[in-house]
């Protein structure tokens, strides 16, 4: 998780901002979506009345106590709206940064040949526009001419341009962002308050969250507790009636209060808006909370190898020389061929003479005539100031150039490259005229730890499959040294569909990554369908996640974020509930003692008085949701292990933590009280 | 010695649940087996005589319809029966008709298997009634929570329906109650429980005074009592009644009839969920809080009372008072604990004359309703915290909550909210408002704590279905046979039907294969989230109330 970026949690402007909204969410309206807070805020309403008019009530007495649970019931309610402002907050900044870029852009748009300059907000699906460098995308289209290299950084926050042009998989461009070269043109996708930015705004302002299924369920429980405790304390009144024992009302609202899970009922959206800001923060645009919830159900991922497992170049590895000829010389002339080679290809192929440490005479290339690689010949090289024709390519071609000029093809030729082959590497022949020296192993690189992850995968219970359009040998090769569960090779894109099918009929859940139109139906078939930005509309449109990076690989840290937002409200939700203990013990014989003394037995804690146990009690019930607050925008921290380990280890936490912390904060907070009283 | 025969009573259950458990699972799994040689001709004659040739598989609705017509026929007719009683055969002792209410009390009292008494069964039924009622609804009544459970464990481990309630219900009574019944009768009888249908006895006394002497088919009665975790007593007195339990052997006999078929449940469970385990971790949470709660009661018992101790009367034999000299404190103790975990309702002490301390544990027993539990219903409600367990704590593994392979969401958190609510309002609503009237107040026969502990008693002895009185309350007014006839149908019926929707709602999911990243349910870990689980949201509820009335009593007893 190191490398989400570490934002500030708290800065002025969003505080202040929070601390206005949690007064603004006082309005019962609003507070009625939260039924826990809102028994509260009813609860602090009551005691507002009898603080109000004492003599109505007959409460003149208890004046004083009276307007210090009324206090604390405020604060409590504050609290908990303080910390769904600051989750939103968060998202706001976010947002507005997001709608600076969106201002009303003109727009050149085709108009019948001509070129009229209209308002972006004019734009309408199907409008054609002509782009030219240093002019802003005015909406969400695709290329239909020309190439330019577009700066997506308003979006994406990355800072070097990336190209888009007609046709292909990167074709797709984004309103606010700029051409900072050439011309492209574009047809328009998304009418005015539909695009990308538009939705990517809704999302993280968050106004149109919706509760995700297992925060309804989750709901669903904290409302029926409430209301098992509403029935305990107002039966509570006659019975204890019925001994002589008064409750008065502000102590029963006080133990109400404190028996409500409020703070799992305080924290609840703010923990689902965090985990969402969490996955922006990455720069990952969830569509919604449940895409975020089902991420860390994940059962099985599919996972493209070029690009996600692998670099996707194939990088010079070894030299292979074949017949009598010595690697020296092998590495020699691959260096010579490779010396105006711009191509990854070739590069590397330097890189790996340098690191080897083979001589090679660079002079050779100069004045030398660059022979470019071809379709047709699958070869390139130099040829050189003296005649001497230098060239490396694909295995075949290189015999038949050479048997062409009376040059012999070594014995072990084939059966080196064979070998290559069937290791997943792709051989490159180097000759010079009718010399056959050896061969360039290149190899499709695992990226530098993907093996620990898949380790990490694994020890979550998540399967790795890894799609390839490469033959079953190399793709073995490849699956073995990345350590992915399974692979396809030679997978088409109805393959990815078929193989997400069959895991889904077996009940499990599904993510995969995608960029092309023809990952599309995939993607929305998959539980988690994480599209590239650079991808096309279409695959971006069938995703539930978009990836601005276009990183297929952080998928493994989306799993990882759901996860983590499930344990933060399955571990918050248990320490609220554990809290209760406590809290009994601290109200049931403090209510009780006045008029039973016997019961002062029952203060196993030893608080000072009823009444300072009573607003300890409910101190320690309001001052922990904002003590948690971090915790809750955090998550709670998360290291990949199995299940029994993970829950034995947040059990301990979470839940003895959870009986125990109280009985210590009431304790504390009842030393302090009782200086007062 | 007393640990050590209770501890022996222990030790024999443990041996029996694992050859009851399969028995269970082999009437119940619908796969051929040995026992169909024994009973299968018999049943099949029942399916034809009541045209069920193709028993299918119900959905839950089909299955909950099914379970409710058939008791509401059940109530209609014994209802007539027993307003008509007096012109019925069978009434050597001319027994007239029941009043209205008590009727009304009485019929539900049997169908939900609650068997609270508020008329006595000497005076106030004839032999027809005892047999075509009372013996009857014993039988059905816990055939009806066998078959509901059996059904809800299929729904959750994923059969591929519910089950057929009619078939689940003969088969209960075929295979199960009957022959177990007639066992249990001939053993009881053989240790001199009476059975006959003679009128009672009139005897003379030796100071020549006369005295009648009720007797009659009582082994037959008693038995079925326990195995049904019934409870309703031939006699008033029930099973402190010499005829019904004459010795500590028909007491031990009679406490693992209550105990065995409730304690055989979850490893039936086990079975079903082809995962033994789940069975035994679902044993070893029942088993545990049993065994604190009677430890509690066990050590009050023998403790005495702390008043009658101070006044300087000889307490080494523990507080016997309301107890059966021949059972002593261990056999009363372990008997009060039996009844009320698997809510039988049977009595073989006063429970109104328990220590404060000690009545904690009969009435902790039946607010948590889980802790074995009668004929079925406690497996149900366990399993139902199991759910809830797992959907507290499920989310600390970063998975959403699942139970054996299936999500727990929405609509099962909705259906678990009815059944968690249901109980603690019928308990304590009617015990808030019983005092709030004066036709409430006026039945407490002991005012104070003690007398609040008899209304709370009284009502979670309904809500639990459990039957046994707290006594000491006048009972028997149209306030109390009305109230507490509701709380017993609401307690009843509204659980069963919310669970069996549950159940309903868990067999339509595709089951999630199970990984290591899969929150376990099967090991020790989940027995403790169990227990908490069960103490935090099931017990904590009942602190306030447990705490004014018997916690109260003890500590200004001191």
């Amino acid at each position: 998780m190191s490398t989400i970026p570490k934002k500030k949690l708290l800065t002025g402007p969003i505080l202040q901002s929070a601390v206005k909204d949690s007064f603004m969410k006082l309005n019962p309206v609003t507070l009625m979506k939260n039924p826990v807070m809102f028994v509260v805020e009813i609860g602090t309403i009551v005691v507002l009345m009898m603080v109000l008019a004492p003599g109505y009530f007959h409460t003149e007495d208890s004046i004083g106590f009276n307007i210090t649970v009324f206090l604390i019931l405020l604060v409590t309610v504050l609290f908990a709206n303080f910390a769904e402002a600051l989750a939103e907050g968060r998202g706001k900044a976010q947002a507005d940064t997001l709608k600076k870029t969106k201002q009303d852009i003109s727009a050149n748009k085709l108009v019948g040949g001509a070129v009229k300059i209209v308002s972006s907000s004019d734009l309408r699906k199907g409008d054609i526009v002509v782009i030219s460098q240093g002019e802003l995308i005015p909406g969400d289209g695709e290329v239909i001419e020309g190439l330019a290299s577009v700066d997506e950084s308003a979006i994406t926050g990355e800072s070097a341009p990336v190209i888009k042009e007609a046709g292909g998989d990167f074709n797709s461009v984004t309103g606010g962002t700029r051409v900072v070269s050439d011309q492209i043109k574009v047809r328009i996708t998304s009418d005015p308050g539909e695009s990308f930015l538009d939705r990517m705004i809704s999302l993280v302002e968050g106004a149109k969250r919706q509760k995700t299924p297992n925060e309804i369920a989750l709901n669903t429980l904290l409302i029926s507790l409430t209301i098992i405790f509403l029935i305990v304390v107002v039966t509570l009144r006659p019975i204890a009636a019925y001994l002589n024992v008064d409750l008065e009302i502000p102590v029963l609202i006080a133990l109400l209060v404190c028996l409500i899970p409020t703070t799992i009922g305080g924290l609840l959206s703010a923990i689902g808006i965090a985990g969402m800001d969490r996955v922006t923060q990455f720069n990952v645009l969830a569509m919604s909370g449940k895409a975020v919830e089902a991420a860390g159900d994940i059962n099985t991922m599919i996972l493209d190898k070029t690009g996600t497992i692998t670099f996707g170049n194939r990088m010079a590895s070894e030299f292979v020389p074949v017949g009598n000829e010595n690697e020296a010389e092998l590495a020699g002339w691959a260096a010579v061929s490779s010396l105006k080679d711009e191509t990854p290809e070739g590069r590397s192929v330097i890189e790996l003479i340098k690191k080897q440490g083979h001589p090679y005479q660079a002079v050779l290339a100069e004045e030398a005539e660059i022979i470019e690689f071809r379709a047709e010949t699958r070869m390139s090289g130099l040829d050189l100031k003296d005649g001497r024709k230098v060239r490396k390519g694909a295995v075949d071609s290189m015999k038949r150039w050479v048997s062409s000029q009376g040059g012999q093809i070594p014995d072990n030729l084939d059966k080196r490259s064979n070998e290559i082959a069937g290791k997943g590497g792709t051989p490159l022949a180097v000759a010079v005229d009718d010399r056959i020296f050896g061969l360039i192993y290149l190899k499709d690189t695992v990226k530098p730890g993907m093996k620990e992850r898949f380790d990490e995968l694994r020890k979550m219970g998540i399967k790795t499959i890894m799609c390839t359009g490469d033959n079953p040998l190399t793709a073995a090769t490849i699956a073995a040294e990345a350590g992915v569960d399974g692979f396809i090779a030679e997978s088409t894109p109805e393959n990815k569909i078929e193989v997400i099918r069959r895991e889904q009929q077996e009940g499990k859940l599904v993510a995969m990554t995608g960029d092309g139109t023809n990952d599309a139906p995939a993607l929305a078939q998959a539980d988690v369908g994480l599209a590239m930005n650079s991808g096309t509309s279409a695959a971006k449109e069938a995703a539930n996640m978009v990836d601005l990076d276009s990183d297929p690989s952080k998928i493994i840290e989306v799993v990882a974020i759901g996860k983590q937002l499930l344990m933060t409200r399955g571990a918050l939700t248990t320490f609220s509930i554990a809290n209760d203990i406590a809290k009994y013990f601290a109200i049931i014989p403090a209510m009780f003692t006045l008029a039973i003394p016997e019961m002062e037995v029952l203060n196993v804690m030893g608080l000072g008085s009823p009444s300072s146990a009573i607003i300890s009690a409910l101190i320690f019930n309001a001052i922990i949701i904002p003590l948690l607050i971090p915790l809750a925008m955090r998550g709670v921290s998360y290291k990949p292990m199995s299940s029994v380990k993970l829950l034995r280890r947040n059990i301990f936490i979470y839940g003895f933590g959870g009986v125990l912390v109280p009985f210590l904060g009431i304790k504390l907070i009842d030393m302090l009280v009782s200086i007062w009283i | 010695m007393g640990i050590v025969q209770i501890a022996a009573v222990i030790v024999i259950l443990l041996l029996l649940v694992k050859p009851v458990g399969t028995y269970l699972y082999h009437v119940f799994s619908n796969e051929p087996s040995r026992t169909d040689r024994i009973f299968g001709g018999f049943e099949r004659g029942i399916f034809k005589l009541s045209g069920l040739k193709n028993r299918e598989g119900m959905t839950w609705k089909g299955y909950a319809i099914s379970f409710l017509g058939t008791n509401i026929v059940l109530v209609a007719f014994s209802y007539l029966f027993l307003r008509l009683q007096g012109a019925l055969p069978m009434n050597p002792n001319g027994t007239g008709g029941m009043e209205q209410s008590l009727t009304f009390n009485t019929v539900i009292s049997f169908m939900t298997n609650t068997n609270l008494q508020h008329y006595s069964g000497e005076t106030g039924l004839s032999y027809f009634s005892q047999m075509a009622v009372i013996t009857m609804m014993m039988f059905t009544s816990a055939a009806s929570g066998f078959s509901v459970a059996v059904a809800f464990v299929r729904g959750i481990t994923g059969r591929d329906t519910v089950g057929n309630f009619f078939e689940d219900f003969v088969k209960s009574i075929t295979r199960i109650f009957l022959p177990l019944a007639l066992l249990v009768t001939l053993v009881l009888v053989a240790l001199q429980v009476p059975q006959t249908l003679q009128p009672s006895l009139h005897v003379t006394t030796l100071e020549g005074g006369s005295q009648q002497i009720a007797i009659g088919p009582v082994a037959s009665l008693e038995s079925i009592k326990h195995l049904g975790t019934n409870g309703g007593g031939f006699f008033g007195a029930n099973s402190a009644h010499p005829f019904e339990n004459p010795s500590p052997l028909t007491n031990v006999i009679e406490i693992l009839s209550m105990w065995t078929l409730p304690a055989s449940l979850p490893y039936m469970y086990g079975l079903f969920a082809k995962n033994k385990r789940q069975g035994w971790m679902i044993f070893s949470a029942m088993m545990t809080l049993f065994v604190l709660l009677l430890g509690l009661n066990y050590y009050a018992e023998t403790a005495g009372n702390p008043a009658i101790n101070a006044m300087g009367i000889d307490a080494s034999q523990g507080s016997m008072e309301g107890k059966e000299v021949r059972f002593g404190i261990a056999q009363s103790s372990l008997f009060t604990a039996v009844t009320t975990a698997a809510t039988t309702g049977s009595v073989n002490n006063m429970h109104d004359t328990l220590t404060p301390l000690g009545s904690i544990t009969p009435l902790s027993l039946m607010m948590l309703n889980n802790v074995f539990g009668g004929k079925g219903v406690g497996l149900v409600n366990m399993l139902m915290y199991a759910i809830l367990g797992v959907f507290l704590c499920g989310l600390m593994v970063g998975r959403t909550p699942e139970f054996l392979g299936r999500k727990i969401e929405a609509r099962e958190m909705k259906l678990i909210a009815i059944a968690i609510l249901i109980h603690p309002l019928i308990i304590l609503a009617p015990t808030a408002a019983a005092f709030l009237t004066e036709l409430g107040k006026g039945s407490i026969s002991n005012p104070g704590f003690h007398g609040m502990t008899q209304v709370l008693y009284e009502f979670t002895s309904s809500a639990a279905n459990n039957g046994s009185g707290f006594e000491g309350l006048a009972d028997n007014t149209t306030f109390w046979n009305v109230l507490t006839g509701i709380v017993m149908l609401l307690g009843r019926y509204v659980s069963i039907i919310a669970m069996l929707a549950v159940a309903g709602s868990m067999i339509r999911k595709k089951p999630v294969p199970e990984t290591i990243g899969t929150f376990r349910t099967d090991n020790g870990l989940f027995t403790g989230i169990l227990i908490g689980t069960v103490l935090i949201i099931g017990a904590l509820t009942f602190l306030p109330v447990v705490v004014l009335g018997p916690v109260a009593e003890y500590l200004t007893l001191r």
